[in-house]
């Protein structure tokens, strides 16, 4: 069993929705489909108010390399392109399409192919025209990742489906369910990528799914159960005992790693020529009736998710998209899935722990995987001491929460560190 | 009539995590409290219940305290958070059972006021408030400090049939002043003594006497991961090692189990607020109070030196932290650093 890296925590799982069977969900009556839904410039809008739609058309055309298209994930007309409330940067040029309640595709798509009589140049361009990016949360473009620069010598493509978030399993039923198209999308990065080495890592409390894809007969890492084992670095670490040096990629150490979520959708382009127009999300909390995993339209609101799932308990104190570590919290539920969204957490309860004095216990020292002093970092970005807190490497923290999580103090610490690295940026723009 | 619009409820919004653990500060105290208390029990057997008066005294002093000052200063009474109940009880702990009344008084009060709140209160003081109280006592009454002890329950001071003058520590230090040196120290390492030693039989301070008491608190704070392995370990382990290496009449386990080093190195050197945060740093600062602990004890002028060898090490501690910084992830040795 694998665990390799320092600092983590044990966070309670509650993955009970392992049990529940992905679930499709009809398509909603309208869809809000941000333009910025990736890492990188938006994607520069191809169509306008009045236009008429069709599932799978591009609506988007991404913005330079780093940068991915959107498309309409329902068919209907374009009511407006408008600003709306964005889940991750509050609110954002998005296209709202009002169903023509017929799902119409374009014609382009669903011709079924063989994906080998492509050549790898010809998958990387079919999947950023598909619009894929990273499906674990980053949403960083997929074709960037499938094109390293030349002098990068890769060896290893590891697959995550670690899913290490609590709560969320959206990762561990489309490995339970859609195992053979998960590889055979992994086999096409395997391709493009031209590496030896194809790895599985799952942690062990998924042993079903470990079980599935040692079956299949391909390379499983199975690791021990951590918070955050699923976090790039972390996971090349205990799997290939490689450090991904400071400021670097997994490139750089001669890796590439991509979600399970991820191969998913890129098979589904090469075979089908299907852009990436749903994604599977894991909805629970004690706030909605019925915790399930869902199939929904990018672009769906959260609401009319919350209505397919019977609806609100209660009024909702929270609700939070992303997983309870590293999501974030919404204050509308007007807000849509985005490509990028893996779970949506709806709470009855919004207690807020005061903030108290530091008490120097190191707690937050023993469970940062970056190893850095998060009480120190967060004592001179609270003094405005920006050049220390970047002394002290707030730049390497990758605001898994660790820290915040095991404060006694209940500490805001990845509050602070998001302003500090904020400012820093600020700065080295002036 | 007035239209009246639906105003629509936003949810609660803050940062990520929005899990926590069940950690929180006041519940830490409490334990380490709850931890300290078999021995308590133990010395109130031993010395009689005048012990448990006086830790209550110097308790409410130093909750009282603290209260006082927080209200004059127009602060947030946190009394609640336990930090100075522990405070009270440690500086107790250090305070010989035949002391006067008032003198767990002054020295809690002192400690809250001068160590603690006047820095900023809890997580802001930079040497133990309770090691400080002590340290102030004995500067001003050192009499009262070093005379008051009494004997335990059936048993002697020294812990050895006959001789009822001298703790085993001060015997140690001056076995002359006390009859035949090569029979004293002989007896002082004689089993009989270790075990009075290890079960608490001897004269002493009011909580440091019982190793056994001790040793199943701070195990169990161990277990809890409330303190740091490293600085026990540290302080004990550099500790035994130099009492072994270095010329001194008593036995490693005489050294290990008397005076005030068990309490020192489980309850006092852990101390969150005043020891490194570093995991390097926890292993210098344990080792240096293991170091400063047996110079003084070997040829310091007083025969016990754990309070003020921890006192000099909570004083290194920024430094510590400062020259010892974690290793960041990703980080690499400089290139050609040692040509």
């Amino acid at each position: 069993m694998l665990s390799g890296f320092a600092g983590g925590v044990h966070p309670s799982e509650n993955k009970e929705t392992g049990e529940c069977t992905i679930e499709v969900m009809p398509a909603p009556k309208k869809v809000y489909i941000p333009f910025s839904q990736h890492t990188g410039k938006p994607a520069i809008p191809l169509v306008k108010k009045g236009d008429d739609v069709k599932i799978g058309m591009k609506i988007g055309e991404a913005d330079g390399l780093i940068s991915a298209s959107v498309h309409a994930s329902i068919s209907g007309k374009v009511i407006d392109i408008v600003d709306h409330p964005h889940p991750v940067i509050g609110s954002a040029c998005s296209c709202i399409i009002e169903s023509s309640d017929t799902e119409e595709w374009v014609k382009e798509v669903n011709a079924e192919r063989d994906p080998a009589s492509l050549t790898g140049k010809q998958l990387v361009d079919v999947i950023k025209e598909a619009g894929i990016v990273g499906l674990g949360g980053a949403a960083f473009p997929t074709h960037v990742k499938l094109s390293p620069p030349k002098e990068k010598r890769i060896d290893t493509l590891l697959i995550n489906g670690c899913e290490c978030e609590p709560v969320l399993t959206a990762d561990h039923r489309l490995m339970l369910e859609h195992a053979a198209t998960i590889i055979e999308g992994a086999k096409i990065f395997q391709r493009i990528l031209d590496v030896q080495n194809l790895i599985f890592a799952i942690e062990d409390n998924k042993k079903d799914a470990v079980a599935t894809f040692k079956q299949e007969g391909v390379s499983v890492a199975e690791l021990k159960t951590k918070y955050p084992q699923g976090a790039e670095k972390q996971l090349i670490k205990a799997i290939l005992k490689r450090e991904v040096p400071r400021g670097g990629l997994p490139m750089d150490v001669g890796c590439v790693v991509h979600n399970v979520g991820t191969c998913h959708a890129a098979l589904i382009a090469a075979k089908y020529g299907r852009p990436l127009i749903d994604r599977v999300v894991t909805v629970a909390g004690d706030g909605v009736k019925e915790s399930k995993n869902v199939l929904v339209r990018i672009g769906t609101p959260v609401k009319s998710v919350i209505d397919f799932c019977n609806g609100y308990v209660s009024q909702p104190e929270r609700v939070i998209l992303g997983g309870p570590m590293m999501g974030i919290a919404q204050y509308s539920d007007d807000v849509p899935v985005i490509k990028g969204t893996s779970g949506i957490l709806i709470w009855n309860n919004a207690r807020i722990s005061e903030e108290g004095p530091c008490v120097r216990c190191a707690a937050c020292v023993d469970a940062c995987p970056m190893g850095l002093m998060p009480t120190e970092i967060c004592g001179f970005v609270k003094n405005k001491n920006i050049d220390m807190a970047n002394a002290y490497g707030v730049l390497d923290c990758i605001e898994c929460g660790c820290c915040a999580y095991e404060c006694p103090a209940a500490i805001p610490l990845v509050h602070y560190f998001k302003y500090g690295k904020s400012e820093i940026w600020r700065r080295s723009k002036k | 009539m007035e239209k009246v619009e639906e105003v629509k409820k936003l949810f609660v919004v803050s940062a990520s995590p929005h899990i926590r653990s069940k950690h929180k500060t006041s519940t830490a105290m409490r334990i380490v409290t709850i931890a300290l208390l078999p021995a308590l029990v133990y010395s109130a057997y031993l010395y009689g219940p005048r012990v448990l008066l006086l830790t209550l005294i110097s308790i409410l002093a130093a909750v009282g305290a603290e209260a006082m000052l927080q209200r004059m200063l127009g602060k947030k009474i946190s009394v609640a958070d336990g930090s100075a109940v522990l405070t009270g009880l440690l500086l107790a702990y250090n305070l010989p059972p035949g002391a006067p009344w008032w003198l767990p008084a002054v020295g809690s009060a002192f400690a809250i006021i001068f160590a603690k709140q006047l820095f900023g209160g809890l997580g802001y003081n930079f040497i133990n408030p309770a090691l400080a109280g002590r340290a102030f006592l004995m500067a001003s009454w050192p009499s009262l400090m070093t005379k008051e002890w009494l004997a335990p329950v059936g048993g002697t001071l020294s812990g050895i049939d006959g001789i009822t003058a001298a703790t085993p520590l001060s015997l140690l230090k001056n076995p002359a002043n006390y009859g035949d040196p090569q029979i004293i120290v002989r007896q002082l390492n004689d089993f009989e003594t270790i075990r009075n030693l290890f079960f608490g039989n001897i004269g002493g301070c009011i909580g440091e006497t019982s190793v056994l008491f001790l040793l199943l608190g701070g195990l169990a704070l161990l277990v809890l991961k409330i303190i740091d392995y490293r600085i026990v370990v540290g302080y004990l382990g550099s500790f035994a090692l130099l009492a072994w290496l270095l010329p001194t009449p008593g036995s490693v386990l005489f050294h290990l189990f008397s005076g005030g080093l068990v309490l020192g190195a489980f309850f006092m050197a852990t101390d969150w607020v005043t020891s490194p945060i570093t995991r390097k740093g926890r292993w210098v600062f344990g080792i240096g109070c293991g170091v400063i602990t047996i110079i003084i004890r070997l040829w310091g002028g007083y025969p016990e030196g754990v309070s003020y060898s921890i006192l000099l090490m909570n004083v290194f501690t920024p430094l510590i932290d400062r020259l010892t910084k974690e290793r960041i992830f990703g980080e690499q040795k400089r290139k050609g650093a040692k040509k």
